[in-house]
C-alpha cells in the first residue's frame, strides 16, 4: 500500500536520517522561519533555499520525484491566496508565497521522510510539548494511514465493477453513489480504528505510546544543527 | 485445578437494543484448552471481549481472582489484560506498529519493561513462532499466516496466562492450519478457542461450548457438541 510509503522513508539510513530528531527539528523550525521572514523581493534568497533543500535531499538518498510530488501537495491549497494576490496587482508577493509554501512543504516533508514518527514525538516530548497535543499527533498519524487504506480497498473494490469506469453514468448518480463510498468509508474507517484502539487496550495501552530509546546528542549532531542554522540565516541575511 | 476464568450470569447489550449475551455461566482452569462454537452473531467474540476488560456487561466477571467490572480500577485492568492475552479476528488490527519487532515489544513496553528488555522479549517471542527473520519488516508486508503469528507473538510477548484466540484459522491454507496447530499444542497457557472450524477444535480443544442466542446451549466435547448441534458441513 503506498501510504506508507513516508514511514517506510523514514526507516533509511543516510547521514540526514543517523542525526538527531532534536537537530533536525530545531534546523527545520529555524529554516522555517528564515523562509516566512525573507521579503518577496529577495528571489535569490529563496534560490538559495532552494539549494540548501537540494543538497540536504542529495544527503537524505530518497527519491527526489517522489519527494517533490508529494511536496507539491501543498500548492492548491495556497493557490487561492496566490491567485488573489497576483490578481490584485502584486505578482511578485503571489509568486513569494507560492514558493514560501512549497519550499516550506518540502522542507517539513524531508524532515518527516528522514525521522520515524516515533523518534519526531520524543524529540517533541524532550522540547516540553504537551504529553496530550503529541498523543493526538500520533493518533491522528495512524488513523489517517486507516482511513487511506479502508479507501484504497473500497476504491479497489469499485474497480473491479467498473465503478469508475470511463463510460460513466450520469453525473448526478455518479454523485449520488460518491456521496454514498465517502459515508461508507467513515463508517469503516471507523469499525477499523475501534478495533484497533480495542486491541491497543487489550496488550495494555495506557494512553501513551512506548517512548523511543533517545541516543545521545552528539557532537555530529551540534554540528549539523550549528550548520543548517548557519547556512538558513546566511541566505536569509543574503551574506 | 486452578480456576483461571469464572463468569456467572454475564448479560451484555449494544447500545443499538442487540442483546448480545444474555446470562453466560463459564469456566476456564488452568491448562485448559476450550473450544467456543456456535452460530454467527451467537455472541462469542462479545464474550471474548468481556475477558480482557474491553467490554464490561451485567454479571460477574473473574480472571485469576480479580473481578473485572466496570468499577474495576485502571491497575487491576492492566493486570487482567496481563493475564489474558487476546489475538483478534483481523490481525491487521492488530498490527499497527511501523515494524514486527515494535509491534510485538508494543505490550511489553506497556507492562514497564525498558525498551532493551521489551525488544528481548519480543524477539523471544517471534522465535517461539518461527518468525524470528521477520523482526524488522513491515507488517503488511506479510502473508496473512505469517501476520497471525506475529500477531500471537504479540501476545505470548507479554507472557500471559490465558489466551483467548478469536478464529485464528480464518484466513489461514491447510499447511498453515496444521502449523499453528503444532504452535499452540505446544503453549502451556489455558485456552479459550473461538472458532467455526470443527477439525481445529477438535484438534486442540478438550472441551468446547456452544454459543446460541448469547446463550451458553451446550457444554461437552468437540464431537458431542458437532453432533447434537449438527455443527458440521457434511449433512446428514
Amino acid at each position: 500500500m503506498h501510504h506508507v510509503v513516508l514511514e517506510r522513508w523514514s526507516r533509511g539510513s543516510s547521514p540526514l536520517h543517523a542525526r538527531d530528531p532534536r537537530a533536525k527539528l530545531g534546523a527545520l523550525l529555524i529554516f522555517l522561519v528564515a523562509v516566512s521572514t525573507t521579503a518577496p523581493q529577495s528571489q535569490v534568497a529563496f534560490a538559495g533555499y532552494a539549494l540548501l533543500l537540494a543538497a540536504a535531499l542529495s544527503v537524505s538518498r530518497l527519491p527526489v520525484a517522489g519527494l517533490l510530488g508529494r511536496a507539491s501537495l501543498v500548492l492548491p491549497f495556497s493557490a487561492t491566496f496566490v491567485l488573489i494576490t497576483w490578481w490584485s496587482g502584486d505578482p511578485l508577493r503571489a509568486l513569494a508565497l507560492a514558493e514560501k509554501s512549497f519550499l516550506s512543504g518540502l522542507a517539513v516533508l524531508l524532515t518527516m521522510a528522514t525521522t520515524p514518527l516515533v523518534q519526531s514525538m520524543s524529540a517533541l516530548a524532550s522540547a516540553k510539548v504537551p504529553g496530550p497535543l503529541l498523543l493526538v499527533i500520533q493518533f491522528l498519524y495512524r488513523y489517517l494511514f486507516v482511513v487511506s487504506e479502508q479507501a484504497q480497498h473500497m476504491r479497489m473494490a469499485a474497480l473491479c465493477r467498473r465503478g469508475t469506469g470511463q463510460r460513466a453514468q450520469r453525473s448526478a448518480a455518479r454523485f449520488h453513489a460518491a456521496a454514498g463510498a465517502v459515508g461508507v468509508l467513515f463508517a469503516r474507517s471507523w469499525e477499523r480504528a475501534d478495533g484497533i484502539y480495542h486491541a491497543m487496550l487489550a496488550r495494555g495501552f495506557t494512553g501513551r505510546f512506548p517512548a523511543a530509546v533517545a541516543a545521545p546528542f552528539g557532537w555530529r549532531d551540534a554540528a549539523f544543527l550549528c550548520a543548517s542554522a548557519a547556512a538558513s540565516l546566511a541566505v536569509r541575511l543574503q551574506l | 485445578m486452578t480456576r483461571m476464568i469464572e463468569v456467572r450470569g454475564l448479560r451484555f447489550r449494544y447500545p443499538d437494543g442487540t442483546q448480545a449475551l444474555d446470562g453466560v455461566d463459564f469456566h476456564l482452569d488452568r491448562g485448559e484448552c476450550v473450544a467456543l462454537l456456535g452460530p454467527n452473531g451467537s455472541g462469542k467474540t462479545t464474550f471474548a471481549l468481556h475477558l480482557n476488560g474491553l467490554l464490561f456487561g451485567e454479571g460477574s466477571v473473574e480472571v485469576c481472582g480479580s473481578r473485572v467490572d466496570a468499577n474495576a480500577t485502571a491497575g487491576v485492568l492492566a493486570d487482567v489484560r496481563a493475564k489474558v492475552g487476546v489475538v483478534f479476528q483481523d490481525s491487521d488490527e492488530q498490527l499497527f506498529m511501523p515494524t514486527v519487532l515494535e509491534d510485538v515489544a508494543f505490550g511489553p513496553s506497556n507492562q514497564g519493561l525498558p525498551a532493551a528488555a521489551a525488544a528481548d522479549r519480543a524477539r523471544q517471542a517471534l522465535a517461539q513462532v518461527g518468525m524470528g527473520g521477520a523482526s524488522h519488516k513491515a507488517p503488511y508486508h506479510l502473508s496473512s499466516g505469517e501476520k497471525r503469528r506475529v500477531a500471537l507473538a504479540g501476545v505470548l510477548a507479554m507472557q500471559p496466562e490465558v489466551l483467548v484466540l478469536d478464529e485464528p484459522t480464518t484466513s489461514l491454507d491447510p499447511p498453515g492450519q496444521r502449523d499453528l496447530t503444532a504452535l499452540l499444542r505446544q503453549l502451556p497457557q489455558a485456552k479459550l478457542l473461538v472458532t467455526h472450524d470443527v477439525d481445529f477444535a477438535g484438534a486442540l480443544a478438550n472441551r468446547a461450548v456452544f454459543f446460541e442466542h448469547g446463550r451458553v446451549a451446550g457444554e461437552g466435547t468437540v464431537a458431542e457438541m458437532v453432533t447434537r448441534f449438527h455443527w458440521s458441513r457434511r449433512s446428514g
